[in-house]
């Protein structure tokens, strides 16, 4: 009783062409992307109200959001308010491209030379668990109240990290893809231009990232504390608001910082990806 | 020792382990004559990988000697080609450390490689976008690419279906006779090794040694199907089980 085996055409099967779910762009994708950010502000918003209303501080302690927006953009039209962030964010370039430079040069030496991994490899990851806080006395009696010593504690707020997420980096780099290129000719310097740097940048790039988020805090830190002379800047304007216990500008001022924190944040986070999905990892 | 392409001399090479040292080659002594094609079959972990390694400069033999004409191409038993470049730079990057200077040129010479490994269109590809034989083309083009006097092979096709493979092996052995290449091929595959071969060389296992030279003078070209080969490969298959009988370990 052998029966016919049944073969079925391909055609009857497979659909013509195949639909590939198709990946929502434009006002869709942001829109999918921004709305449970705006939710959860919205919520924000709404706690903080409440707590307002509760009557748990008086208003000019903690003022509700209306005030504090209006106050906002009251400071978004005034042109001295720019100046200030100009010169925070100013200081914050300078000092964190330092760092990257300092930064990154320690953690080539680190990764490359065993005795200096030996000799420094704990002491740098001691430095970034170190607040930059506490080096402030020391960078005052050294340089005074300029802006030197500010620079100085957000250089080495950031730089331990910087060399830390390189060696990191190069550490992790599979030594299947060095012998590789070994065997096609690479020797020296060109095995690090052309293999274990660009193996290494995921996690140089995640040493960027923290760097940037200790360079800013430090930054804050040494603006509050360390009053440069006629230098409005934010962090400076920070500590004047709560002088004059006007906590509407304090609040103002904060939203802002936050804000420029974000934003450069969201920067990294999508070089990280793009990073990460050029190299199939996301 | 200067006539050979490659003459390789009581090489052994043991890897340091916690109680006692594995022993990966033992004596191994073997010789290609300049554009030869030798095959080496063998079972998994007989030191077939490690032979290729030493040869190329990754790893030191712990005795014996070894001397290879010329320069050396390596493709790895893994394609391992960098994941942050798309398939015709990782040819082109082995065309630049070989000396080629001009990026037109080079990208020029990548994209007739990748054709001849029938990739035409996938150039643009980043590795995790391509499948493992296809991969493992790529890493032929780049192999090819270093332009070297001595190809070492690892496996090369393992993971190519086999139709592909006629084509690859039809296209590898007219580059080879084109060129005065010296190959030497590793698989698992005995028919693969005769279809290739003008030798085959059968390798024990643990510690790997070669045990037993084939000499095949089917004329070529070959094909995988003809049944003068099948009978070739069933000779050396037999051996290869032989080798594989479990004796104690
Ligand atoms: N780096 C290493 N350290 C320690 N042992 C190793 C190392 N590389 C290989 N070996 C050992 O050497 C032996 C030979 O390994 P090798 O990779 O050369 O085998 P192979 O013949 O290529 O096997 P396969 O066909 O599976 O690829 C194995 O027993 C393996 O465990
Ligand atoms: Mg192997």
């Amino acid at each position: 009783m052998a029966t016919e085996p049944v073969v079925q055409e391909a055609e009857d099967v497979v659909p013509e062409t195949v639909e590939v779910p198709e990946r929502p762009h434009g006002a869709r994708r942001v829109w999918s992307w921004l709305w449970p950010k705006l939710a959860a502000l919205a919520l924000f918003i709404a706690a903080w109200q409440l707590v307002v209303w509760s009557g748990w501080r008086p208003d000019y302690a903690l003022p509700g959001p209306l005030p504090v927006f209006q106050r906002l953009s009251e400071d978004l039209g005034r042109p001295d308010f720019y100046v200030g962030v100009a010169i925070t964010l100013r200081r914050a370039l300078v000092g964190y491209a330092i760092a990257i430079a300092i930064g990154s040069v320690i953690g080539l030496l680190v990764a490359r030379v065993p005795i200096v991994r030996k000799a420094v490899g704990h002491a740098i990851l001691g430095l970034q668990s170190m607040p930059s806080i506490a080096w402030f006395p020391l960078a005052i009696l050294l340089f005074q109240a300029t802006e030197g010593a500010i620079l100085v504690v957000v250089i080495l707020g950031a730089a331990p990290a910087v060399a830390t997420g390189l060696l990191a980096g190069v550490d992790q780099v599979q030594p299947l893809l060095v012998r590789v290129g070994r065997v096609i000719g690479a020797r020296g310097l060109q095995l690090y231009r052309y293999v274990i740097l660009p193996a290494a940048l995921p996690g140089y790039v995640g040493g960027l990232k923290q760097g940037w988020a200790f360079a800013w805090r430090s930054l804050m830190a040494g603006e509050i504390i360390n009053i440069v002379s006629h230098q409005p800047s934010l962090g400076q304007q920070l500590q004047f608001a709560r002088d004059f216990a006007d906590a509407q500008q304090l609040l103002a001022l904060m939203i802002v910082i936050f804000f420029i924190g974000v934003v450069v944040d969201l920067g990294f986070g999508f070089a990280d990806r793009a990073i990460r999905r050029r190299r199939g990892l996301a | 020792m200067s006539s050979r392409a490659v003459a390789v001399e009581r090489l052994s090479k043991a890897f340091p382990h916690t109680d006692r040292n594995l022993v990966a080659l033992q004596d191994v002594t073997l010789d290609l004559q300049p554009g030869e094609f030798v095959c080496i079959v063998g079972a998994s972990g007989s030191g077939k990988s490690t032979l290729l390694n030493v040869l190329a400069g990754l790893e030191t033999a712990s005795s014996g000697r070894f001397e290879v004409q010329g320069r050396v191409a390596l493709m790895f038993q893994e394609a391992a080609l960098f994941p942050w470049l798309t398939a015709s730079q990782n040819v082109e990057l082995a065309l630049e450390l070989r000396g080629v200077k001009k990026s037109s040129e080079r990208r020029r010479q990548a994209h007739d490689l990748l054709e001849r490994v029938h990739l035409r269109g996938f150039e643009r590809r980043r590795p995790h976008e391509l499948s493992g034989g296809m991969k493992q083309r790529v890493a032929l083009a780049r192999a090819l690419a270093q332009d070297a006097d001595v190809l070492l092979m690892d496996e090369p096709f393992g993971s190519v279906d086999a139709i592909t493979r006629d084509l690859l092996h039809e296209e590898l052995v007219r580059l080879w006779r084109a060129s005065s290449l010296t190959i030497l091929f590793v698989t698992h595959n005995a028919r693969e090794a005769v279809r290739l071969g003008d030798r085959v060389l059968v390798f024990t296992s643990r510690p790997g040694r070669v045990a037993q030279e084939f000499k095949i003078d089917l004329p070529r070209p070959r094909s995988l199907d003809s049944p003068e080969l099948a009978v070739v490969a069933g000779r050396i298959t037999e051996r290869l089980k032989q080798e594989m009988r479990p004796d104690g370990h």
